[in-house]
């Protein structure tokens, strides 16, 4: 670990001062301080939030505000947020670990750095690392990486599961600074690597996320999360589909897909959302929209089997989401 | 009153202490002025270099030392050569242990370091050399080539298993002090005075001037079996510096400081008649392992004697790399063959359209074919049948993907499973002061079995004492002598001197009782007096009987004490010994996403007598979720570019996390074996792992129709 001064924010005013000042934020600290101690974080300043007052979790009109301090297993264990979005608990509650989900925090997770093999060891070649030292992962091992939205650059996956839900329900991420407010949506939020691999986020300097407002809308409640791994559990996602439905009348309304484990960013499939509307749903559709999910996408040597994966993600979470919508 | 406490369910003497963090570890131990030393690594396989350069590293604040010249340790490499990735090349010692990470981190050990050459880290690589390991010659009985050529039916596949490393909780540490010229170490280790003699000859030292503590051990399962270069450097940085040392290696230093099972590629053939008697054997293994020094696993001693094949040949050829060295891994060798002849087995009950459990009974030897000896006792086929009852394995349809529920397709499968029942020579001290209280005492270790519990009601029943009044010690290289914790030879081994050396104190002290005029026991036929709950009786008279503490009280003194020797008889030569198991396993697989789960899971073992049915079944379910994680997760990944370990931490390195395992359950014969020994036992840590892996591929056949061939097993395979 480099050496670092730490400075704990008593205010948002002191945190936003020390943030304009090139200061790093901390809250839960599950993937700085491991990427700290691995040294391929190396703040000079990091600021500890935890005292400013953004832990919300509520429903006003049709909006669900999350506090950018709120913790995982309190937003997964929320009645309104099981009930009313169920996609967002599930995806937090297949996240990690208990441990890990009473200390990590929503806005944390947002800012969760990629899981590549090479990124986290900083004696090898990484452009997201180490810009221009090369990507280690293109021909070395890639079982794990992405397959959508790669770039010669930079191939690592996004590892957040929440991200993938928010991004199918169209959340916003708050932003606040010195400067002032800005609303961005989860979708945009998150930068394919292109050339700059190293650029991950939609994040003016010293900005600091305060929640996520996630809309509800008539498909919301009829929603899940469906993540494949190696293991049962504590694994991140080979792939994983976030799917919230409306269907009335037999007739698919709308549709909000997503997918994780599968893209350098969460990737939205509205492909597949067209290849539903309007159409009344059966496993054949499911199957035939389905087959649209992997579209784009550019296999590495170990990980073309991602592409039937995901494929067959989506066609079992839309029928197991109908199901429950019916 | 207390009856014997041999066979009883007894919870762990230590038990509280381990979940309550009162056991002290090794790194736990600190010492006045105590300095922080941390191991810098080499990032390139391969390298002839000069020493990296460390400036910057010196100029770092809290840093008191920087070594790269590492004369006076005896290594097993030479000055200046690097063998493989991740091999010590530097040491920082600070004041913090902050302190010197950071500076470790700004020693450049890569290629820009200088003086690397290309490096060969793959065994798959073509043309490369290998060597007969010399333990393993090449082995030939009868005519296999022409039996297999003649056989009506064959099963003739390969077998790869991955590299796999021990991840136990506890990270490697030592604390090393210097006295003068006199070592003290607490450390990490299975053998205390394997570790006390290693380091003291590596730093040419008198082993009498080196002593090792290891009291408490977070497992290890064979990683801390050998003595490894970070203990030989911490106790020389101790003795450069002249301050007391501490090291714990980082958990992704482990993947390459402390060995690993290495990894393999076997064939094996069998050939048969149509009513399945198995006419001939061959297997092959290759294995990877270092240039610098050499490790070999046992992997086809299993394929020699565990059915009967009127003729058989086996080989196995090592892979020199320029890789760390591997060594044991639970169930070594063993677990690793019988993947291979055990999934061999079932391709073979498929092709013959018999039960596996009835091709099993069909081969079953009279003796061991290799040795040519008798079996001291041979539970295989109780085991076999009596867990096939348990398991409910009567009516199972044979045919693959013919059962299915709640769209997963089912399966079950079933592998034996065989371990030496190996027995050292060790002694033990028996001591029992003035209140009656008992201190025995070994060098031996207690890496998870629960080895100070069963050796105390080994201790208490011989001495008659209740449990709570005998106290064992270990872990220390100053105690009397045990072997290796290792090989599952400690119950076997340390057990009898526990028992010769209590049984000898117990008598002694009887024979004082019964010529002492003072003892109501006086003139009592030595062979008429019992002991119980630390009080001698006269078995014809009960009310003439005294307490130890009165008749030890009496005579003065600090008490009685006694050192013992055992050794195993000639029947190590004059029987074969082994463990035996059988394995059944029902999986789930999730045919659209290519998930495996393993549902549910039962064996049998013959251990021979069980001293404590608590800790055995507990070390049984131990070896289940380690076996599941062989045969389904665990794998040590490599680029081969560099040789560089890419996944050595615990999150991309995948063992069973508790939603993975479900249903276990294990029961044991508990006949004891005369032959191995007065406790009976035939040892059970390495054994319960051994049928683990094929029984769980065998159920992925049953439940798929496709035979996994390879470990771990991928959710891509099943796609």
């Amino acid at each position: 670990m480099f050496p670092f001064t730490f400075v704990k924010a008593r205010d948002e005013r002191a945190a936003l001062a020390a943030g304009r000042d090139g200061g790093r934020y901390i809250a839960g600290g599950t993937t700085l301080v491991d990427l700290m101690r691995e040294t391929v974080e190396r703040p000079g300043t990091v600021v500890d939030i935890t005292a400013l007052p953004y832990r919300q979790i509520e429903l006003r009109g049709d909006v669900l505000r999350l506090g950018a301090l709120a913790t995982m297993a309190d937003v997964a264990a929320t009645g309104i947020v099981k009930q009313q979005f169920p996609v967002l608990a599930q995806a937090l509650d297949r996240s990690a670990s208990a441990q890990l989900r009473n200390m990590a925090t929503i806005g944390g997770n947002l800012m969760q750095r990629p899981r590549c093999l090479y990124f986290r060891d900083v004696t090898a070649g990484c452009n997201r690392r180490d810009p221009g030292s090369g990507c280690s992962a293109v021909e070395g091992h890639n079982r794990t990486h992405a397959v959508l939205g790669t770039s010669p650059a930079c191939v690592a996956t996004h590892p957040s599961d929440l991200a993938v839900a928010l991004v199918a329900l169209d959340a916003i991420v708050l932003l606040r600074s010195t400067e002032g407010d800005r609303r961005v949506a989860v979708q945009k939020f998150f930068l394919a690597p292109g050339s700059t691999p190293d650029r991950e986020h939609d994040l003016r300097p010293g900005e600091l996320i305060t929640g996520v407002e996630v809309p509800r809308t008539a498909a919301t409640r009829t929603s899940g999360y469906l993540k494949v791994r190696d293991r049962e559990s504590y694994e991140f996602a080979l792939a994983s589909a976030a799917i919230a439905l409306e269907i009335r009348a037999g007739v698919i309304r709308s549709a909000r897909i997503a997918v994780g484990g599968m893209g350098t960013v969460p990737w939205r499939l509205p492909a597949v959302e067209a290849a539903l509307i309007g159409r009344r749903p059966g496993p054949e559709l499911f199957d035939k929209a389905a087959a649209l999910a992997a579209d784009g996408a550019r296999p590495l040597s170990e990980n073309a089997f991602k592409i039937t994966l995901v494929q067959r993600t989506v066609a079992r979470q839309l029928a197991t989401v109908a199901e429950g919508a019916a | 009153m207390t009856g014997p406490s041999i066979g009883q369910p007894v919870a762990r003497v230590d038990g509280v202490a381990r979940v309550t963090g009162a056991a002290r570890y090794s790194a736990d131990h600190s010492a006045p002025g105590l300095v922080h030393a941390v191991l810098v690594t080499s990032a390139v396989s391969r390298a002839s270099v000069a020493a990296p350069d460390v400036a910057d590293a010196r100029s770092q604040p809290g840093v008191v030392e920087v070594f790269t010249d590492f004369s006076g340790a005896r290594l097993p490499w030479a000055a200046g050569q690097v063998n493989f990735f991740g091999q010590p090349v530097a040491i920082v010692v600070g004041t913090t242990l902050e302190a010197a990470e950071h500076a470790a981190r700004l020693i450049d050990t890569g290629p820009a370091a200088g003086g690397s050459t290309p490096a060969v880290t793959d065994m798959n690589d073509p043309g490369l050399p290998t060597v007969v390991p010399p333990r393993s010659p090449d082995y030939r009985r009868g005519d296999p080539d022409s039996a297999i050529a003649a056989a009506p039916v064959r099963v003739d596949q390969r077998y790869r298993i991955a590299r796999e490393n021990h991840n136990p909780m506890e990270p490697p540490g030592v604390v090393a002090e210097w006295t003068g010229d006199r070592l003290t170490m607490y450390d990490k280790t299975q053998w205390v005075q394997g570790t006390a003699r290693d380091v003291a000859a590596a730093l040419g030292v008198p082993p009498e001037n080196v002593r090792v503590i290891s009291p408490f051990i977070g497992g290890a399962f064979g990683s801390a079996g050998l003595t490894w270069p970070h203990q030989i450097l911490a106790a020389w940085t101790a003795r450069q510096l002249r301050r007391p040392v501490k090291l714990v290696l980082t958990r992704k230093q482990m993947y390459s400081s402390i060995g690993y099972r290495p990894a393999s590629d076997q064939r094996v053939i069998l050939a048969a008649g149509r009513d399945g008697r198995i006419t001939a054997t061959a297997h092959e293994a290759r294995t990877e392992d270092a240039r610098y020094a050499s490790y070999q696993d046992e992997i086809t001693a299993v394929s020699r004697f565990l059915y009967r094949s009127p003729a058989m040949r086996s080989s196995h050829r090592l892979v020199p790399l320029d890789v760390a060295v591997p060594t044991y891994t639970r169930g070594p060798g063993f677990v690793t063959g019988t993947f291979a002849l055990e999934s061999a087995m079932d391709e073979l009950a498929v092709e013959l359209g018999i039960d596996p459990i009835e091709l099993r009974l069909r081969n079953e030897p009279d003796a061991n074919q290799d040795t040519g000896l008798p079996f001291s006792s041979r539970g295989l086929p109780t085991c076999l049948r009596r867990g096939a009852a348990e398991f409910g394995w009567a009516g199972r349809n044979p045919a693959p993907r013919s059962r299915r529920e709640d769209g997963l397709l089912i399966g079950t499968g079933v592998a034996s499973g065989a371990y030496n029942a190996g027995r050292r020579p060790a002694s033990a001290r028996a001591r029992i002061d003035r209140a009656g209280n008992a201190v025995v005492s070994s060098a031996t270790s207690d890496m998870g079995p629960g080895t100070a519990t069963s050796m105390t009601q080994v201790a208490a029943d011989a001495l008659g004492l209740p449990m709570s009044r005998v106290q064992f010690m270990l872990g220390d290289s100053e105690l009397p002598t045990a072997p290796m914790h290792a090989g599952s030879v400690t119950m076997a081994s340390v057990g009898p001197a526990v028992l010769t050396a209590c049984t000898m104190l117990r008598d002694a002290l009887v024979r004082i009782a019964v010529t002492d005029p003072a003892s109501p026991l006086y003139g009592v036929p030595v062979e008429r007096v019992t002991v119980r709950d630390g009080r001698l009786s006269s078995s014809d008279d009960p009310k003439r009987s005294e307490t130890y503490r009165q008749l030890l009280s009496r005579r003065g003194g600090d008490g009685l004490d006694t050192l013992r020797d055992w050794s195993p008889s000639d029947n190590q030569t004059r029987y074969d010994t082994h463990g035996y198991g059988a394995v059944f396993a029902e999986v789930a697989v999730d045919e659209l996403v290519g998930t495996i789960r393993v549902r549910r899971m039962r064996a049998v073992y013959d251990v021979g007598a069980v001293v404590n049915p608590r800790l055995a079944h507990s070390q049984a379910l131990s070896g289940m979720v380690y076996g599941i994680g062989m045969a389904l997760l665990e794998g040590t990944i490599r680029d081969h570019r560099d040789g560089r370990i890419v996944n050595a931490n615990l999150s991309n390195y995948l063992v069973p996390v508790n939603a993975d395992i479900v249903d276990l359950d294990a029961s044991f014969l508990g006949e004891a074996d005369p032959v191995t020994g007065p406790l009976g036992v035939k040892g059970l840590a390495e054994l319960v792992i051994v049928g683990v892996p094929a029984a769980v591929a065998n159920a992925v056949y049953h439940a798929t129709g496709r035979r996994a061939r390879e470990l771990p097993i991928t959710l891509e395979s099943q796609l």
